[in-house]
């Protein structure tokens, strides 16, 4: 009983803890009229100095939003999301190009700081290349001298399309199609700003590339576009981070990351998603509708996800691989965490079409308070993908008993050769590994954090270093004494 | 989900036409209450038409051809005019049933035989004849748990069966004999049929039902079956469902099963041939310590395509399910698996299981497979698996190395991997016959039986493979 009550305690404790980057930066920003018309995609592409063919592109992309509807088919509850009241333009007003970092405004340089991704910091200590996108424009890309002279190019999307837009030109839309779903099509006519990243040849990446997403402005939506082309034989590590304020109202996320890989080539991309996920009675937080693909075009060559959700009041996100060329590989690692009212439907989608390629997929949710987790996935093998092979475990954990765990796997196999086999699990922390761990003196709050480590260290220890480092803190933040 | 339908196909036009024309006749029920579901049936199928691949649930079998087809609706009750023994002979040695049959959509008997009480107190007959004499329980039970829900064939189904096999076995009534239902379909004519039964188990009853979908000729044909049974505390259902169609037929079956506490349900359902079958089973566990076992096997050829959605509802704590299917698909054969286990919030100590498992013998067949886990209690065990592959090809170098021809290896290893759906059947005459079912499927020499599928096993002579074992 005494026990039931601590526990109750540590569950208030944790359930109430503040979300610590919820603070709001005091920047100057320049935004579109509220609401979404052809005028609003003409005013982004004027806004960035767009080339025409961008611009079209944009605004085919808006037609073709225009004649559909937003899907329903997730397992998540959210008032219908009026698409007429959000910003889809703020930048942070700047006077001109910047050359260092003592030029950037210092309010903020002060953010990042607040963020732990001093950006100066980051590149004397842990020699990571960081992109920092702050409401939908690019503020500042460190390390670009020391990429140059390996021939890579990151940049901010915009400075992508002034300075090499033929590589723009070439990739973009070619994995995520502006057709490709609702939120993809939105992103295709709206996106204000992004990442890109050109790896030649037979280059491997010296650094880990960074991208640091967040929404400041109020009333906007963020609308980024990643485009990463990894050509023969190369290889890059790839990070992704993104936070919020803390504010009242839902704010709409909905980005596109794409992925080209060509023979022989890698890419390994690991996501923290941190966006604010609401308080505890489901007021506020972040939409996040995210699409992203990668597509193995070549021989040999493999793209890895890696992902750890736990912000965002609402998750749809499917991270999936095309598996083109022959002996292609994909890769899914996920762990969402949903805590209070968040919802998360996200999971993968693995196509297989050429031959002999292969793909895992391992997911753990954790779901606590009265949020719902679920996966989706969807496993394609083609008539064509002889001696294709895939395997998925998805396991759910469950901590308390409002909350609920879902799994809603999609196997469709076309080739007698291949082999498909899906499992998963779902269930409560074990009474047994709990005893054991307070047998040995350590308190239930350490116990399930060492126990939910544990569950998670598989996709964990796929991620680089600082991030998984991160990552535990966040897990231990979102759980910490949640005992079912 | 958008439901709205402007009756583009004939068949939707024929359906609402039929009910118009015959709704005085073949559509009359002498329940008030029945004559009120048919009306409600009628509305919701012309607000929401024929289920088509746009509806999540019906999106990997399409059956818009079928549609676009001239089908005679219903039919008029045929005459009695020959034994069922004549008809057709169940030949299962040892194994003792009670048959009854529907043919093209009626209950077949003497006309004083429609409904009847057997020596133990079990009522079996036709559903409109239970209307008449037995209104009361028609009232307790009809129609409480099948619903519309979004399906058209379900509403077409409520608003123009013809007839039906109803069972009512009262409280603490064990029927030793088990209850055979044969369903036979014997018209020239594309004939669309639409059956609807209904099974009552009392308290701390128990029955072993067989239910046999057969056709008789080639004649290509549309089947709906909406079933719904009631299983009160204690009591124990074994239900053996049969499918062994021609290539021209398509059956859609509905059933919706709610169980009370401490009940225990075994359904095995063993697809053997059928052009398309759809089986669909919603089990409602609103009991605690209530059990759920459900168990299917599928040996799809040709073009044929099988699809099983199996949801079961934990609504109440301490209940048990599974839900194991397993296939083989060969040629172009196409086969879907949708399990969808639902954990309500406060169904705790919930245990559940659920696993599909395929074989594509060649490049042209296809599976999709769909386990769906929905989980709002958190002390729960529940665990799903889903394998799609071919034969082992070590077992397969194993057998053959030592002198098995390869394509009695590959016999013997199909064989092996069903029997652990047919080994869950535990009347042993008939999972004796069922294990010679599956090996002359298996080899191709089981065709649609112009009786009853039973009727093509001999266990005197039991079929073998043609394997050495003292070369083993």
């Amino acid at each position: 009983m005494k026990e039931e009550k601590e526990n109750e305690n540590i569950l208030e404790e944790v359930t109430s803890s503040e979300y610590k980057y919820g603070f709001v930066t005091d920047i100057e920003t320049e935004t579109a009229p509220m609401g979404l018309t052809e005028d609003t995609v003409k005013f982004i592409s004027k806004k960035k100095n767009e080339p025409e063919w961008l611009l079209e592109y944009r605004l085919k992309a808006y037609r073709y939003w225009l004649t559909i509807e937003e899907p329903d088919w997730a397992l998540l509850n959210h008032p219908p999301i009026n698409y007429q009241d959000i910003i889809y333009y703020a930048a942070p007003k700047q006077k001109e190009v910047k050359e260092s970092l003592d030029e950037v405004d210092p309010e903020l340089l002060d953010t990042f700081n607040k963020l732990g991704i001093s950006l100066d910091e980051q590149k004397m200590l842990t020699g990571v290349a960081v992109d920092a996108v702050i409401d939908s424009v690019s503020v500042k890309t460190t390390f670009q001298d020391t990429l140059a002279k390996h021939g890579i190019i990151f940049c901010s999307f915009s400075e992508a399309v002034q300075n090499h837009p033929e590589l723009v030109k070439k990739y973009l839309g070619t994995v995520v199609p502006h057709t490709d779903n609702f939120f993809a099509a939105l992103n295709s006519a709206v996106f204000s700003d992004g990442s890109f990243c050109y790896i030649p040849k037979g280059v491997r990446c010296p650094i880990e590339l960074s991208t640091y997403f967040r929404i400041n402005a109020a009333n906007t939506g963020q609308f980024e576009r990643t485009l990463l082309v990894a050509d023969e034989g190369s290889y890059v590590s790839y990070l992704e981070g993104c936070t919020a304020p803390q504010r009242d109202e839902n704010q709409l996320h909905a980005a596109i990351v794409e992925i080209i890989t060509f023979d022989d080539a890698e890419v390994k991309y690991s996501t923290v998603q941190n966006w604010y996920p609401g308080d505890k009675n489901g007021v506020g937080g972040i939409y996040n509708f995210v699409t992203k693909r990668g597509l193995c075009k070549g021989k040999n060559s493999k793209i890895s996800w890696t992902q750890v959700e736990t912000g965002s009041a609402i998750t749809w996100k499917y991270p999936s691989c095309t598996l083109l060329g022959d002996n292609s590989i994909g890769e899914f690692y996920s762990v969402a965490v949903t805590n209070n009212m968040q919802q998360a439907d996200t999971g993968t989608k693995m196509i297989h079409i050429g031959k002999n390629t292969k793909s895992t997929i391992i997911s753990k949710g954790i779901s606590a308070g009265k949020s719902n987790n679920s996966y989706r996935g969807l496993v394609r093998v083609s008539k064509k993908a002889d001696n294709a092979r895939n395997f998925s475990q998805c396991d759910s954990l469950l901590l308390g008993d409002k909350c609920g765990a879902h799994t809603f796997p999609y196997i469709k196999n076309n080739n007698r050769s291949s082999v498909v086999e899906h499992e998963a699990t779902t269930s409560k922390i074990s009474e047994d590994q709990l005893f054991y761990c307070q047998q040995r003196g350590i308190d239930t709050e350490k116990s399930i954090g060492l126990i939910v480590n544990g569950y998670a260290k598989e996709v964990l220890n796929k991620l680089p270093m600082e991030f998984a480092v991160e990552a535990q803190k966040l897990l231990a933040i979102t759980l910490e004494g949640s005992v079912g | 989900m958008s439901l709205s339908n402007n009756m583009n196909y004939p068949l939707e036009l024929s359906l609402t036409k039929s009910y118009e024309e015959n709704r005085g006749n073949i559509y009359t029920s002498p329940h008030p209450s029945i004559s009120l579901a048919r009306k409600n049936g009628i509305e919701d199928f012309k607000k929401i038409g024929l289920p088509t691949t746009k509806l999540e649930k019906w999106r990997t079998t399409n059956l818009s051809d079928l549609y676009k087809k001239e089908f005679t609706i219903g039919d008029n009750k045929p005459v009695f005019n020959k034994e069922i023994n004549e008809i057709f002979h169940c030949n299962v040695h040892g194994f003792n049933t009670n048959v009854f049959a529907l043919l093209n959509g009626w209950y077949y008997s003497p006309e004083e035989e429609q409904i009847q009480e057997l020596d133990n107190g079990i009522i079996v007959g036709s559903i409109n004849a239970a209307q008449k004499k037995y209104p009361e329980l028609i009232d307790k039970y009809f129609n409480s748990l099948a619903k519309t829900d979004g399906n058209g064939l379900n509403a077409a189904n409520a608003a123009l069966f013809t007839d039906g096999f109803f069972i009512h076995v009262p409280d603490n009534v064990v029927s030793e004999k088990a209850i055979q239902l044969i369903k036979m379909v014997n018209r020239e004519n594309n004939t669309m049929i639409n059956t609807r039964n209904l099974i009552v188990l009392g308290k701390n009853s128990k029955l072993s039902f067989l239910h046999c979908d057969d056709s008789i000729n080639q004649q290509p044909g549309f089947l709906t079956t909406n079933t719904e049974i009631f299983l009160h505390e204690n009591a124990s259902l074994d239900l053996y469902k049969l499918q062994n169609l021609n290539n021209n037929t398509t059956l859609v079956n509905s059933s919706c099963v709610q169980q009370k506490s401490g009940s225990d349900l075994k359904i095995n359902v063993l697809t053997f041939n059928g052009g398309v079958i759809r089986n669909e089973f919603i089990v409602d566990l609103i009991g605690e310590n209530a059990n759920a076992d459900i168990s299917g096997m599928y040996l799809m050829d040709d073009n044929q395509h099988v699809d099983n959605q199996i949801k079961v509802i934990h609504s109440a704590p301490n209940c048990t399910s599974s839900e194991l299917f397993k296939g083989v698909l060969d040629d172009n054969a196409s086969g879907v698996f949708n399990g969808y286990i639902y954990v309500a919030r406060d169904a705790q100590k919930t245990l559940a299981f659920q696993r599909n498992a395929n074989i594509l013998m060649k490049s042209t067949a296809s599976i999709d497979t769909m386990p769906f886990l929905e989980i709002y209690a958190d002390d729960v065990k529940c665990s799903h698996g889903a394998t799609v592959g071919q034969l082992d090809n070590d077992a397969l170098f194993y057998l053959m190395q030592r002198g098995i021809s390869e394509s009695n290896a590959k016999l013997l290893l199909m064989y092996a991997f069903v029997t652990e759906v047919t080994n869950k059947i535990t009347i042993q005459p008939l999972q004796d016959s069922i294990d010679d079912m599956v090996k002359k499927r298996l080899r191709g020499d089981l065709s649609i039986c112009e009786k009853c599928v039973l009727h093509c096993s001999t266990p005197d002579i039991p079929v073998e493979f043609e394997i050495d074992m003292s070369k083993i």
